[in-house]
């Protein structure tokens, strides 16, 4: 089985720490994972603004570097939903956000290292109500936290929740810059409960939240950190 | 209502900080009520699916429901009128109240009065209107519209209230307690209803096996309008009907425990025939409804039942309130009800969602509000700045090479974006582009090794 490794832009240009934690992860975890070259952006950025039409090219690209593989997996869930929903049937069922496939598929019962400390999990939109990580609070459904059984997996850890758990924390793609104003006021409520846990880490699934979050914990200067959940799971590794 | 795009007019509503954190947390406490009791009913979801399959089912089989309604009513004694749109609604109502010689009408709360603009005409021909549900009537003696469809004073402070009722009705100055204030509106209330010539309430259904027109309300206002009237109107849009009462209880049992979070309304009336001595009118409206049906992308917008709930899940909507946007309906539903109405008069609201799909999720009829915004997107672009990011991405991405180069030149691109953007730095850092270095290169380091 070919299974290749999704590096979605924003993660490349802003956090690649987490490209290298998750290569790490999935080969500790037996994946002879790939890591195909050429890769840009799935279009999602363009699409969620009106312009799916015009990242026509980027799906092509995706879907020439991907083709050949029976499982791709990526450290974002907007990113893997988004190549799921617009992409047609190509990619349905091999494609998978990172933490579902090493949740579902791969199933570790524990993982080396330790990360001694408070982390408050931010649980994102589409990770949560499109992808399926969480249980989201407006249904009623049985809970489930994909993420939080993961995190309990590493020793010394204490996750915490901020109140409104999954309430969306502004980011948005170009809603953070065409609404502005109201994308900062999501993220510095957001940020302000995540404080409240007493958590020295926000942790979520997607860099993206945690770029938005991050801004605004550096324009505030608060004593706190974000961190990619992958980069505290193979923070053994 | 908002005549700039929402993104503008949400900036300046943010600048009062306190009152946009009481408003969102106002609204936050309703979404938690309707979340807690939603988790009492088993079948919840279960119940979600039935509502979501019984909209499709009435709304695909509308002229035989209907149809089946008017011969229901009429047999019940009621009379039946259609009106295709807006302008038709107003005549016949405008009609009927001056055939009858009415100069004082009570109304309960209606959204389509809202989007026919009644009240106004109504006024045009001399006859006075009064709003008799609690909010409606704070908001209209205010002259204002309703920021909310189902609180439509959820933006006014009871101190607001209290000044308001002091110079209206004479109440004790500084007195803002509520129940105080709410005895005071009723008793102010009731000279109206006696003096009325005529009342009217909108609809929240309509039952076509039996020709009933159901209202749900919280206060009994509909209800002491209607019955002491000589002349009772009720109108409501096409999308109101369903085809029996075993499936209207699969609305009640959603509605109002999604609007407010309480297990029913405290008043649900179903009109059937007129009084002894009185006449029932009953107005079925189009206005627009059969064309977001014909809509393949769109259609799902009709089986919404207009609880609200939306709002109050709605963190855009939470933040930047109902005057923020253009359109007399706000939140989720109203952004795409808008852009159904009237695209380039609304596109500027097209903004005002991060596609976080709440909504989706808290709708009762499972309305597909969040995929609805990002199709109209596809079709109406928003802002010049927002395309040039767009297409300089797109551009970034077309190829490795240009993407590397890209990131090189990371922190510039970065300034430009804010050039363009306007105003990320501000309450929040840009990121720091980190490197542009080969990440494809881990896979052959580790094999090498
Ligand atoms: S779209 Fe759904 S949640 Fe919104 S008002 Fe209509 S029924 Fe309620």
């Amino acid at each position: 089985m070919k299974v290749a490794l999704f590096i979605p832009c924003y993660v490349r240009a802003v956090a690649p720490s987490v490209i290298e934690a998750s290569y790490k992860l999935l080969r500790y975890l037996g994946v002879d994972v790939a890591v195909p070259e050429g890769q840009t952006c799935c279009g999602q950025p363009m699409g969620n603004a009106g312009y799916e039409d015009e990242a026509e090219h980027l799906k092509k690209r995706f879907e020439k570097i991907f083709e050949e593989y029976d499982v791709i997996v990526g450290p974002s869930p907007s990113c893997v939903v988004y190549v799921r929903e617009r992409y047609g049937e190509l990619f349905r069922g091999r494609i998978y956000e990172i933490c579902e496939y090493v949740h579902d598929v791969l199933k570790p019962t524990s993982l080396p290292g330790r990360f001694p400390h408070r982390v408050s999990l931010h649980n994102n939109c589409h990770g949560t109500r499109l992808e399926g990580l969480a249980a989201p609070s407006e249904l009623n459904v049985p809970y489930f936290n994909k993420l939080k059984d993961l995190l309990s997996l590493v020793e010394g850890i204490e996750v915490v929740e901020p109140e409104r758990p999954d309430e969306c924390c502004g980011f948005g793609g170009l809603f953070s810059i065409e609404e502005s104003a109201v994308s900062v006021k999501m993220g510095e409520d957001k940020v302000r409960r995540h404080l409240a846990t007493g958590a020295e880490y926000v942790t979520a699934a997607d860099s993206s939240c945690l770029m938005h979050q991050g801004g605004i914990i550096a324009a505030q200067k608060l004593p706190l950190k974000t961190i990619h959940i992958v980069e505290i799971l193979a923070s053994g590794l | 209502m908002s005549t700039e795009k929402h993104a503008a007019a949400a900036r300046k509503y943010l600048k009062d900080t306190a009152k946009v954190d009481w408003q969102d947390e106002t609204l936050w406490l309703v979404r938690g009520k309707r979340d807690r009791l939603s988790k009492q009913i088993p079948e919840w979801e279960a119940l979600r699916d039935a509502a979501s399959r019984i909209k499709l089912y009435s709304n695909s089989h509308l002229p035989e429901l209907l149809e089946q309604f008017e011969s229901h009513a009429v047999a019940n004694g009621a009379i039946v009128h259609w009106a295709k749109d807006a302008g038709e609604y107003r005549d016949i109502i405008g009609g009927l109240l001056t055939g009858h010689g009415v100069r004082l009408f009570v109304k309960s709360k209606s959204m389509l009065s809202e989007e026919c603009g009644l009240v106004p005409y109504l006024e045009g021909l001399g006859i006075e209107a009064v709003e008799t549900d609690l909010g409606e009537r704070i908001i209209q003696l205010m002259g204002l519209k309703p920021s909310h469809i189902v609180l439509p004073a959820v933006h006014i402070k009871r101190e607001e209230v209290g000044r308001l009722f002091e110079k209206e009705m004479g109440t004790e100055p500084g007195n803002s307690d509520p129940t105080y204030l709410t005895h005071a509106a009723r008793r102010n209330l009731r000279q109206y209803f006696l003096k009325a010539d005529a009342a009217m309430t909108g609809g929240n259904f309509a039952v076509a096996s039996t020709g009933e027109v159901v209202v749900c309300t919280n206060e009994g206002n509909a209800d002491m309008g209607t019955s002491a009237a000589p002349l009772q109107i009720a109108a409501f849009g096409i999308d109101k009907i369903v085809p029996d009462r075993e499936s209207l209880g699969v609305f009640t049992r959603l509605l109002a425990r999604t609007a407010t979070g309480q297990p029913v309304t405290t008043y649900t009336t179903h009109y059937s025939a007129p009084r002894k001595g009185t006449e029932f009118h009953i107005v079925i409206v189009d206005n627009g409804r059969s064309r977001i049906l014909a809509d393949r992308e769109h259609f799902r917008l009709l089986n919404c039942i207009r609880c609200g709930g939306c709002m109050n899940t709605c963190p855009v909507y939470r933040r930047s309130g109902g005057y923020s946007y253009s359109h007399f309906i706000p939140g989720p539903v109203g952004v795409n009800l808008g852009m159904a109405s009237d695209p380039d008069r609304h596109k500027g609201n097209l903004s005002a969602c991060t596609l976080c799909h709440s909504c989706e999720m808290v709708c009762p009829a499972k309305v597909d509000l969040a995929e609805q915004i990002y199709r109209w997107r596809q079709h109406y672009h928003t802002s010049a700045g927002k395309k040039a990011i767009s297409d300089g991405m797109a551009f970034l991405m077309g190829g490795p090479g240009r993407f590397g180069a890209g990131l090189t030149v990371g922190p510039g691109a970065m300034k430009a974006l804010k050039a363009v953007g306007g105003h990320w730095g501000k309450g929040r850092e840009f990121p720091d582009i980190v490197s542009s270095k080969n990440l494809e290169s881990i896979e052959k380091q580790d094999h090498g090794k």
